[in-house]
């Protein structure tokens, strides 16, 4: 049954995302792209939406895959499964939030987690990376059109900007790099 | 009922204008929950930051339900957590029903494919900021790069992963603290 299995999926989303949204990415790639719900490039473009939409990434995919596969009952099942083990691991911790705060064995449990964490999204980078630059997965053929150096532009262009301007919000990145992807597109007259 | 309405509007407004992630909300949460209604304290604010770093899930449920369960207990947690997702649902739905419809055009593909560009920028420099705050020692290193070789290189499920470091983080504190003793 659908509904049940988005709110089991994404109940183990929600249960092992540490660190915030891009730490979720490695997972929803583990559990969702298996089950073939969305594709890598769906991945991608909701990254995208969700950046520049308010609220919490977890819940914005949650809701975006719950809707795309079972409509709206579909998405209170992904959202619920997605929220479900926060709230109930953050009451269990608000009774007893001093010895959580002193814990060894939480501490201990962080520093193997927040090294992991940055693995992880150093994977998504990669997975992210070929499936922007190579067309073709099986051929790895690189640069196979002249739209993918359009790409590698706005990549190079877009990584300066972000790491030039501090506190540049992504959601100009976001609409200057779907101007320039607009404007190509049409000069180039590329098929998609 | 009335400290249930008071926290699901809060949330809902602190969910309706946190653009891109957690830490964003921080000031939101500041302004209407520490400023303007008096729920908690500052020092509460770093107290749950830390806290829902340390716990699974977003920040926005986290804080959601903390603070709404020190305002109204577990009926307050509700209400609040309610409040904070309401927002991103129902605009994802919209959003949702809009790709399906406009999806096709020429146009929005042109721009979705330069956006896709753009993002791996955007995780890049997700990446660099959490790779600069990481405590930066061996078995931190050797983690980074077993996570990463495990699942870019052998295509190892992410949750099995977070298990298993989890599991020798837990394990090495413990042997380094009995050698401390």
């Amino acid at each position: 049954m659908i509904f049940l299995e988005l709110l089991f999926t994404f109940f183990k989303i929600g249960l092992f995302t540490f660190g915030g949204g891009y730490a979720m990415i490695a997972l929803i790639q583990s559990e969702v792209l298996g089950k073939e719900w969305i594709t890598q490039s769906e991945l991608i473009d909701f990254i995208a939406i969700s950046e520049s939409t308010p609220g919490p990434f977890a819940i914005n995919i949650a809701t975006f895959i719950g809707n795309e596969l079972a409509g709206i009952l579909g998405a209170v099942f992904a959202t619920l499964g997605v929220v479900l083990p926060s709230f109930i691991v953050i009451l269990i911790v608000a009774k007893c939030y001093d010895r959580f705060k002193k814990s060894k064995l939480v501490k201990g449990c962080m520093s193997g987690l927040k090294p992991a964490t940055i693995g992880l999204i150093a994977a998504a980078v990669i997975s992210i990376a070929s499936a922007v630059f190579i067309k073709d997965s099986f051929s790895f053929e690189i640069f196979s059109s002249p739209m993918t150096y359009v790409s590698l532009g706005i990549f190079i262009l877009m990584t300066i900007l972000i790491f030039k301007i501090k506190k540049l919000s992504p959601i100009y990145i976001i609409c200057l790099s779907g101007l320039i992807g607009i404007v190509f597109g049409y000069m180039l007259d590329f098929s998609l | 009922m009335k400290k249930y309405t008071e926290l699901f509007i809060t949330f809902f407004k602190i969910g309706l204008f946190t653009f891109g992630g957690g830490y964003a909300m921080i000031p939101l949460i500041q302004n209407e929950v520490v400023q303007n209604k008096k729920w908690i304290s500052d020092e509460d604010v770093i107290d749950i930051i830390a806290i829902s770093e340390s716990t699974p899930g977003p920040i926005a449920i986290n804080c959601a339900t903390f603070i709404g369960y020190k305002v109204g207990g577990v009926l307050g947690s509700f209400f609040a957590t309610f409040g904070v997702v309401l927002p991103s649902f129902i605009i994802i739905t919209l959003i949702s029903s809009l790709l399906n419809e406009f999806g096709d055009y020429k146009v929005v593909k042109y721009a979705f494919y330069g956006i896709k560009a753009g993002v791996l920028a955007l995780v890049i420099k997700a990446w660099w900021t959490m790779y600069k705050k990481v405590k930066k020692d061996i078995m931190s290193y050797i983690l980074m790069i077993a996570a990463f070789v495990a699942v870019a290189v052998f295509d190892i499920n992410a949750l099995i992963v977070i298990l298993f470091c989890a599991i020798i983080g837990v394990i090495s504190s413990l042997v380094i603290g009995r050698r401390k003793r």
